[in-house]
């Protein structure tokens, strides 16, 4: 295996583009080096993108938005001042992967491009609005996170491509999001199934929301049925009725020990509901 | 294989080795450097008993590349005691008999060090959320718990 520290994406753009055999780029390790280790995916080239500038860096442009260094732990934005005042759900999300230890490490984008449905941070991420940029040797271009995983263990990104940034839009007025996972235990586990809400009040009123599901489909979902379902009320009961059947009518889960079909189902529809109710109430606050 | 140069700092010392790629800082740790403090339980990042600092940041060491060590700061357990004088976290898990095989206990006095470096008055229930990815089979965990709580009580008292 070879080990390389590039400076630039460029340099590690190139190492990739050029590389023989199976290629990984590594930034907070806690799923790369653990496939390494069990010899469930052994890379012939291990680029480590830490050395990269701007990759361990947290900024808040003028226009509202956000931009996450690709290898910025979860440790780290749950620390920062003000990132979880405009996106709690998103920070929240990211702060439910694995333990103190993990957080220390673990990256947003590591946890998209594992590619895991039952990924924590990546349904908060799409119901976000979050892009990412993806450069490679043809140059870079903007992703909808949701467009990212293609299947369990799969994204869409080519050889010789990196994700080179994370960005989360403005936060703007009145808005509000969150993240619920069900794991049978309190912590140190997989979601069984997991739910993101963000949405924007005008008065009592929704008026904009993104609704995404986890580990009830081979790729984290963005539902937009479900945030249809709430667009335009005060989240009165009808309208969580109506939102947990547009969830549940959305998945397309797999039945194993953790759970079944049926369970999976049943959970992602509460879930969506609870997240609303907290991403509700974290707009009407913002708002005040 | 071509090996890696790597220099780094573990316990304030300046120390060097040469490394495989695909080893872990617990490899280098436990096999070229002799420090056997840091335990290998799981190997995959989900029981703890490998925990040290990396720049002060608590980490697994079987997930962390020798070669990523390069310019960094390593703490291990070894380097909690004073000499011959224990850390306080060390003298009430031996008071509270926090332990019984042993093994767990290296990961567990990092983990804990670095919690109260970071919060000196935690509840019992952030100890307990903080030391989620430290599993221990023996003792049940209360009697960690209680003296991890007894000692952030001295320490508070001592500063």
């Amino acid at each position: 295996m070879q080990y390389h520290t590039p400076t630039s994406f460029e340099d590690a753009i190139e190492i990739a583009a050029q590389a023989d055999g199976i290629t990984r780029f590594l930034a907070g390790g806690t799923d790369v080096l653990v496939q390494l280790r069990a010899d469930i995916v052994t890379p012939d080239t291990l680029i480590d993108i830490k050395g990269i500038s701007g990759t361990k860096t947290i900024t808040h442009n003028d226009d509202g938005s956000w931009r996450i260094g690709v290898a910025v732990s979860g440790a780290e934005m749950t620390e920062h001042p003000t990132l979880a005042r405009d996106w709690p759900g998103v920070v929240e999300a990211t702060d439910l992967i694995g333990s103190t230890q993990v957080q220390g490490r673990c990256t947003m984008v590591g946890n998209l491009c594992n590619g895991s449905p039952a990924a924590d941070a990546v349904p908060a991420m799409v119901a976000a609005g979050m892009t990412v940029t993806v450069s490679g040797p043809d140059g870079t271009r903007e992703l909808a996170v949701e467009d990212v995983p293609t299947g369990p263990g799969k994204t869409c990104l080519a050889k010789g491509e990196l994700i080179s940034a994370v960005n989360i839009p403005a936060r703007g007025a009145n808005g509000g999001d969150a993240y619920l996972r069900f794991i049978p235990r309190t912590e140190m586990d997989i979601a069984v199934v997991g739910a993101a809400v963000n949405l924007r009040l005008e008065g009592d009123t929704i008026t904009e929301a993104r609704v995404s599901l986890g580990a009830v489909a081979p790729t984290v979902l963005l539902v937009p049925q479900a945030a249809d379902a709430i667009i335009g009320t005060t989240l009165d009961d009808a309208a969580l009725t109506a939102l947990a059947q547009a969830a549940n009518a959305a998945c397309a889960p797999i039945d194993d020990k953790r759970g079944t079909i049926k369970f999976r189902t049943h959970v992602a529809g509460v879930l969506a509901q609870r997240a609303a109710r907290i991403a509700y109430e974290r707009a009407q606050k913002a708002g005040k | 294989m071509s090996k890696i140069h790597v220099t780094t700092t573990v316990n304030g010392d300046e120390v060097e080795f040469l490394c495989d790629p695909r080893e872990t800082v617990l490899d280098v740790l436990r096999d070229r450097l002799g420090m056997t403090g840091s335990k290998e339980g799981c190997g995959t990042g989900d029981c703890g008993a490998c925990s040290i600092t990396l720049d002060g940041r608590l980490v697994c060491s079987c997930l962390v590349l020798g070669a990523e060590a390069e310019g960094r700061e390593i703490e291990t357990v070894e380097g909690i005691a004073t000499g011959e004088d224990l850390h306080p976290l060390q003298q009430k898990f031996i008071e509270y008999a926090a332990l019984q095989c042993g093994i767990c206990t290296p990961g567990i006095l990092v983990a804990t060090k670095a919690l109260l470096e970071k919060n000196p008055d935690p509840t019992e229930t952030e100890v307990r959320y903080w030391l989620a990815g430290n599993l221990c089979r023996c003792t049940g965990y209360d009697k960690i718990i209680r003296a991890v709580m007894d000692t952030a009580a001295d320490m508070r008292e001592a500063s």
